[in-house]
């Protein structure tokens, strides 16, 4: 049909195409000890984004495969983007893709080019030091090859972890802590804005940003690095797994670091717009009623009493209310600023909503929720100062604080509020007061509680969840992914 | 079929020819969706380019554009075909004293066909681009409809039969991520994600588009603009924003940034009030006032 070509024709020689059958595996020189043939690299490859939550059907791998006989093998940069437009389906999935690609299709082997070189002539920039000096001339450049140059002799010099075994063996690899940590490159940012001799005019308030964003990029290069280093001595299908940094959405609410706090915050517009539409489209199958006979026959009468067009009832019903009541202490603020935000962004599905903020005691902060849009970053600092949630210790107390929302705050509840509680439900061994949420629980229309702890820890320590989860439904919200679940379920529409 | 590119750099030259710098990620993607002859599933941030890439790709291997614009309720009629039923009773009263089946094998005819979009670049004789533009904002059903025209690149008509593409069109889906597209039309595409351009090629688009803006000028500009993307905004400036902006200063006669012009213009980047108050704070321009 038409022109469309199968895997079986050979491909026309396009331009550097390099290898010398049709996918077969000649082609990449790099094979570095284990990975075997090039289709066999492809398989492995695709089965650890898989490991990583990637769909990837057959189809697409017989579409990179594809790719990988049009594309010359020489380019490696041509090719990854290649293998990226074949298999991945989203534009999240990029970061983890480009992690497993280093991995599978590393730069080269063992020490760069440039490195050996150098060490051959004695004049190899192995110590602190000098690679100090050779950061510092790179981000005062901004260069990205001479980055990457210094990453790569930082790791060669600096990285390397003897396990018990000896080098080469199993235990042994290499470190990017243990490199960042002896060169500590955030010290390195004002010899740099030194160095770079300041940019003239008004951008120049930008250099400490832009070093500082090529610091970042610098501690991504040596993480690469390392992992690629790894991937030699180790196998490479288990350095895949471990080595990539999960997707934001699968991260835990609990043990994200700042830098995926601030992934996280950029998810929450997305993510609110995807929610409002799976939510629109619960509203609308509801909507689809049944056939109203009145309206129906009067309809007919137009067409000569053939029904044509039958009217439905629909059901026109108002919009419900949302009640959020988070726990901001210390260990899971992190949740409830997210959750916060989210549920803010999705403020226009609901008629209305209330957020509360409690420790010890809780107290409203719509306000500050609402009026938060300036900075999302500071939202929990910021309820913690104007709101009077601890007002008389800095720990959480569940019973308490639920018991003092029934008493101040129980009026707005009614039969259309769906209240969700956030928190780990970890009371200090305090009195949890099941009352006060038996009290809630009936007042709403809908109760839910949204725990980010592991289901297995609920009941552990202090931890009087299962005591919570008998008297409302509780869910375990440990990453983006589950909330957004959650979210789009169960909330009413 | 033939070829419409010979290699990576082909697609990078001819494109820029047409006035569009591809970075190496949008060249690659072109040329594999020519050689594997698959869809292109285009997202990104609204204003990078991703409908100017069709339109690129069109003038480049001298194809017609054909565009189907979806909105929410685009429906079969508006995308693949209709019966001018208007001009079908016509031609039945005009045939007063024909049979039936004479009359019922006339109407339903290539003449009384209204041929749209996608029937139209199925239809194309010479090779054409399909342009399928904000495919996220049409319904979950014209999704299912695309499906047999994306992998087979064939349409049926009940009365006709089975119209399949002379030539099979170059194809490119764009979508804003508005809503999740089902798995099996993402499927049948490559993806690609336009994200904003590396600096040095925004310097060049600018300068590009915008031909009387120096270099010094159009370097600090997109520093600039990129310090602005890095913070937290509800709308980060697109590729777009930075052309305006450097037409507007061209306009003003600013061949240097200074607070005075930045403050005056930042209304051209940024389309909301908070974004412009926080791109201000970080940019210190306030405490530049209360010094003056």
């Amino acid at each position: 049909m038409n022109g469309r070509r199968g895997l079986d024709t050979p491909s026309p020689s396009g331009s550097g195409y390099s290898t010398s059958g049709g996918g077969g595996g000649s082609g990449y020189s790099t094979s570095g000890g284990g990975g075997g043939s090039l289709p066999a690299r492809l398989v492995a490859m695709v089965e650890a984004l898989r490991g990583h939550d990637l769909v990837v059907g057959t189809s697409e791998t017989v579409d990179a495969a594809r790719v990988m006989e049009v594309l010359s093998l020489a380019d490696r940069d041509l090719l990854r983007e290649g293998l990226a437009a074949a298999l991945i389906r989203r534009t999240g999935h990029r970061r983890v893709f480009d992690a497993v690609f280093d991995v599978y299709f590393p730069a080269g082997v063992g020490a760069r080019e440039a490195d050996r070189e150098a060490a051959g002539e004695g004049q190899a920039a192995d110590s602190v030091e000098a690679l100090r000096d050779a950061l510092v001339d790179a981000l005062a450049r901004g260069s990205d090859e001479a980055l990457e140059q210094v990453a790569a002799s930082a790791v060669d010099a600096l990285a390397q972890v003897q396990g018990g075994d000896g080098p080469g063996m199993a235990g042994s690899g290499w470190s990017a802590r243990q490199t960042l940590e002896q060169l500590r490159p955030q010290t390195m940012i004002v010899r740099a804005l030194a160095a770079r001799g300041s940019s003239e005019g008004f951008v120049e308030r930008l250099d400490r940003d832009e070093v500082r964003r090529d610091v970042e990029r610098f501690r991504a290069l040596v993480q690469t690095e390392a992992t690629r280093r790894t991937a030699e001595v180790r196998d490479r299908d288990r350095v895949a797994k471990y080595a990539v940094r999960p997707d934001a959405e699968q991260v835990e609410f609990l043990a994200a670091n700042r830098q995926q706090v601030l992934e996280l915050r950029r998810t929450v517009q997305p993510l609110a717009r995807r929610l409002a539409t799976r939510l629109s489209a619960r509203r609308r199958r509801r909507n689809r009623g049944q056939v109203d006979i009145r309206r129906t026959l009067r309809r007919s009468m137009s067409y000569g009493g053939v029904p044509l067009k039958p009217a439905y009832q629909h059901r026109r019903k108002a919009r419900p209310e949302l009640v959020l009541l988070c726990d901001v202490s210390g260990s899971v603020a992190g949740f409830a600023g997210f959750t916060m935000l989210l549920v803010q962004a999705l403020r226009d599905q609901f008629s209305k909503v209330r957020v509360f903020a409690f420790v010890n005691h809780t107290d409203e902060v719509t306000e500050l929720v609402t009026s938060g849009e300036a900075d999302p970053g500071a939202l929990v600092e910021r309820v913690m100062a104007h709101a009077n949630v601890a007002p008389w210790h800095p720990s959480s107390d569940y019973g308490r604080s639920l018991r003092s929302f029934v008493s101040r705050y129980g009026a707005s509840l009614g039969p259309r509020t769906s209240v969700l509680i956030l928190g780990d439900a970890r009371t200090n061994h305090l009195d949890p007061d099941l009352d006060a949420l038996r009290d809630i629980s009936a007042l709403a229309h809908r109760t839910f509680w949204l725990n980010p702890e592991h289901e297995s820890r609920w009941g552990l320590g202090d931890s009087v969840a299962p005591a919570y989860a008998q008297i409302v439904d509780m869910h375990e919200c440990r990453t983006v992914d589950q909330l957004s679940g959650v979210v789009s379920r169960l909330l009413p529409v | 079929m033939s070829e419409r590119f010979a290699s990576v750099e082909d697609v990078t030259e001819r494109l820029a020819e047409r006035g569009y710098l591809a970075s190496p990620s949008v060249a690659t993607t072109v040329f594999l969706a020519d050689r594997l002859d698959k869809p292109l599933l285009v997202e990104g941030p609204a204003g990078v380019g991703k409908t100017e890439l069709a339109r690129a790709v069109a003038q480049a291997t001298g194809a017609d554009l054909v565009r189907l614009q979806c909105y929410e309720g685009v429906d079969e009629a508006r995308a693949l075909y209709e019966w001018n039923h208007a001009k079908q009773l016509l031609r039945i009263t005009a045939g007063r004293g024909e049979t039936w089946d004479e009359t019922r094998d006339d109407i339903f005819t290539d003449e009384f066909l209204l041929a749209r979009p996608l029937l139209q670049a199925i239809r194309s004789e010479l090779p054409s681009t399909l342009l399928i533009d904000e495919v996220d904002k049409a319904d979950l059903e014209i999704e299912g409809l695309l499906l047999e025209v994306l992998s087979d690149y064939a349409i049926t008509v009940p009365e006709l039969g089975t119209l399949t593409a002379r030539h099979a069109p170059f194809t490119v889906l764009t979508s804003n991520a508005t809503r999740e597209l089902s798995e099996a039309l993402r499927r049948r595409c490559l993806f690609l994600h336009i994200d904003f351009p590396e600096p040095d090629l925004e310097e060049r688009i600018v300068r590009s588009r915008v031909p009387g803006v120096d270099d010094a000028l159009s370097a600090s500009l997109v520093r600039v603009v990129n310090a602005l993307r890095r913070i937290d905004l509800r709308k980060a400036p697109s590729v777009s924003e930075s052309i305006d902006w450097a037409r507007t200063l061209l306009a003003l006669g600013a061949d240097t940034l200074d607070e005075a012009v930045v403050g005056e213009t930042l209304g051209v980047l940024l389309k909301h009030t908070d974004d412009i108050s926080r791109a201000r704070q970080h940019l210190q321009l306030d405490e530049a006032d209360v010094r003056r």
